[in-house]
């Protein structure tokens, strides 16, 4: 069982990035109907390294470096699928995913559903900003996602999780997008388990235990949230931190028993306001929990634009633990 | 037409394009009985491509059919009552009511997938399945048809362009009917022939006449053949014309008189009833037998589909994922060792063979003087089952090759 952090005790840290390496290159080791293809990520190992060494190990016909095609590139990995093969697809970033939309929305993700054909297929990316990548490196595309039924959607905060949950993931039977942070690459280190482990897809976990308010939050977010309860604690609020891991299918279950503990909740994320996640379980907390809120719904995420380029208007657009830390102080007071 | 098939093969293709006519007519007269619930769409007089073309797969390879490629399944083994019973969301339908048309498939038996309406999506899908089918030692070919329409899609180019460097065995038809809607082919890609599309991708191509049966048939075994031999994807144009509206619904008044009169007196079926009989592979008895037996077969088949009930309601919010073990039961199917594709560790030295390259001429003129390495011709031969196209073989290999050794630095693009 991992502790609060996500980590198992007694074991070497490594960072996200290796955890993530070390889950495709265990899974390609336990199956040889797993396949990696991607742009870069044979020869140079993948934009950040995370599958450095893989073409080494499995050749050049279960590393595949492919053109600048995501439509392609996606759509090969769901033919792949349909003979028995379990591809992974690197984005290289998570931002280009949205080039191939079509061929996840339309013909990965309604597969099953119309004529029975599962597309065991997991497409994983660098997401997420905070690191000065600009508009088009920086995105956080998850709810064009969450909104398609047929789709499992991953977005983990530790490596613990990211190695488990990406195992997870490529023995799902099911198409899953698995969003990897990259401010979390090399930043944050976790102890992992030298044996194999999976962790459950839609289950959230909570991170913190407490009495006031309820914190939900994934990713990069987790970090701040935390942060930010630590803030909350020397003041006497405490604060209970969820971290969803699964948005879809979103863990309700786990959601609704804390909420109706605290009466309170905030959601904490690093996509835009509008049609964020936390907008939903604004709507799931009215329809199962209305009688249990003792306070509004609140949420701190990053605003309404594209993401900017310059470090003071990226912090500025970007969520921190000053602003969860103000929301919940507010929502405390309820 | 040549003579150069067996009877049996001349019989059959006459079959399937009978079959496949008498199964749209029948679908016709269900239409006006308003038994079908959503659009139908025709493929008179484009019989001979989806009979000729699919006819020239094996059983364990793959086809993915477009909306006009009910011929093409029916030759791969699909129940005329399935085709009834999708147009008409019928319960035991494939997709139980789900999706219509010919958008069903079978990943178990048959070996087809199901297209989907934005078309074009079927090319990387299909580039897929050979490369899957290739590296699991199965050697198939993966088939699918596109129009002179959907050849404008940028999926189309992104799947042929990914096929043509894995070298994939897929063969590609490009059915030309002239008519993408009620734009005219001239209106969408501004060439006499959609072939020469493959000379972007570097691949081969063939020209047949889409309303000769034999011609189709030999263009699409010969394609077959070389794709299934590690030629790479072959793309095969094959000119026609779409007889019908773009469905049931639209009386096409946009196609000049002449034009539709022209392709009428040239219709596949009955120009190939010309040649059987002049071959004398068919008389007036076979015809008739032939009708007979489609005839009684048919009328079988929309018996069960009218029988069919509608999906129960529920039904829709059923289905969405595969939970459990039991709906997913595609293992995959080795046909090779499987200790070829996991190499002792470290094996492989993750370095490109960067091939030299000369000076271009564009067709418009001016010239780069760039010389670059040993600027042999391109390979000719098949590169090998999943070894990177750019990765030449020993014996065409350059004499210099540029080690690009990874770097550090993170790369953007």
């Amino acid at each position: 069982m991992p502790g609060t952090n996500g980590s198992a005790p007694g074991e070497t840290p490594v960072t996200f990035l290796e955890a993530i390496k070390q889950a495709m290159f265990e899974e390609m080791e336990r199956d040889p109907a797993v396949v990696l293809l991607g742009e870069d990520v044979g020869v140079y190992g993948g934009a950040f390294k995370t599958s450095e060494g893989l073409l080494e190990r499995f050749g050049w016909e279960r590393v595949i470096d492919t053109p600048i095609s995501e439509s392609a590139i996606i759509g090969a990995a769901c033919g792949m699928s349909y003979l028995g093969l379990r591809p992974i697809v690197e984005m290289q970033f998570i931002d280009f995913i949205v080039c191939a939309f079509n061929q996840i929305t339309n013909f990965v993700a309604k597969g099953h559903y119309l004529w029975n054909a599962p597309a065991p297929m997991v497409v994983r990316g660098p997401s997420g900003g905070g690191v000065h990548g600009g508009p088009f490196h920086s995105a956080n595309p998850e709810m064009y996602f969450v909104h398609t039924p047929g789709l499992k959607v991953i977005y983990p905060s530790t490596p613990y999780d990211a190695k488990g949950l990406l195992k997870a993931a490529v023995r799902d039977n099911n198409p899953v997008l698995f969003f990897e942070h990259k401010f979390l690459y090399r930043r944050i280190k976790g102890e992992v388990p030298a044996g194999d482990y999976t962790v459950p897809i839609g289950k959230a976990v909570v991170r913190r235990e407490g009495k006031h308010l309820t914190i939900l939050s994934y990713a990069a977010m987790m970090q701040t949230s935390l942060e930010a309860a630590e803030a909350l604690a020397k003041e006497g609020i405490e604060a209970e931190v969820i971290d969803l891991r699964t948005l879809l299918p979103l863990d309700e279950e786990t959601i609704l028993n804390s909420v109706k503990k605290t009466n309170r909740c905030l959601v904490v994320h690093e996509d835009t306001k509008t049609g964020g996640i936390a907008g939903e379980i604004a709507a799931i907390l009215c329809e199962k929990a209305f009688g249990d809120l003792d306070g509004p719904l609140m949420r701190v995420t990053s605003l309404d634009t594209p993401v900017p380029y310059a470090p003071t208007l990226e912090e500025y657009f970007l969520p921190n633990a000053k602003k969860v830390f103000s929301a919940a102080k507010e929502l405390a007071r309820y | 037409m040549k003579k150069e098939l067996t009877r049996q093969q001349y019989l059959d293709l006459y079959y399937y394009m009978r079959l496949n006519r008498a199964v749209e007519d029948m679908m016709v007269k269900l239409f006006r009985q308003n038994k079908i619930v959503g659009g139908l769409y025709s493929s008179l007089g484009q019989e001979a491509i989806s009979a000729g073309t699919a006819y020239a797969l094996e059983k364990k390879d793959w086809l993915a059919p477009m909306i006009r490629n009910i011929g093409a399944l029916l030759v791969k083994g699909v129940r005329p009552r399935d085709v009834f019973m999708q147009h008409m969301a019928k319960y035991d339908s494939p997709t139980k009511g789900k999706d219509g048309t010919s958008h069903f498939g079978d990943l178990d038996n048959l070996h087809i997938v199901s297209p989907i309406s934005m078309l074009g999506d079927l090319i990387p899908v299909m580039t897929g399945v050979a490369m899957a089918g290739r590296y699991l030692g199965q050697k198939i070919v993966a088939m699918t048809w596109i129009g002179d329409g959907g050849s404008s899609t940028g999926v189309f180019h992104e799947g042929l362009n990914f096929a043509a460097v894995q070298k994939a065995p897929f063969v590609l038809i490009l059915e030309n009917n002239l008519w993408a809607y009620s734009t005219p082919v001239r209106k969408q890609v501004p060439l006499e022939n959609l072939a020469d599309r493959a000379k972007a991708y570097g691949i081969d191509s063939y020209i047949v006449d889409g309303n000769d049966v034999v011609a189709v048939y030999t263009t699409a075994k010969e394609a077959v053949a070389r794709a299934r031999a590690g030629e790479g994807p072959i793309l095969i144009e094959a000119k026609s014309f779409r007889r019908m509206g773009h469905a049931q619904h639209d009386p096409a008044e946009y196609v000049p008189k002449e034009m539709r009169a022209y392709w009428e007196a040239r219709d596949p079926i009955a120009l190939y009833e010309k040649f059987l009989t002049s071959e004398k592979l068919l008389d007036a008895k076979g015809k008739k037998e032939t009708e007979e037996k489609i005839n009684a077969l048919l009328e079988k088949e929309r018996e069960f589909a009218e029988n069919s009930p509608l999906p129960p309601p529920e039904l829709a919010d059923i289905g969405v994922y595969c939970t459990g073990d039991d709906c997913h039961k595609i293992r995959a199917k080795w046909e090779r060792p499987i200790a070829e594709v996991t190499p002792p560790r470290s094996s492989v030295e993750a370095v490109w063979m960067v091939p030299g390259f000369g000076s271009g001429q564009g067709s418009g003129g001016g010239h780069a003087p760039i010389h670059f390495g040993d600027t042999q011709p391109a390979e000719t031969k098949p590169a090998e089952a999943g070894k990177p196209a750019v990765k030449a073989p020993a014996k065409v290999a350059p004499k210099k090759t540029v080690k690009a050794v990874s770097a550090s630095r993170k790369a953007r693009r």
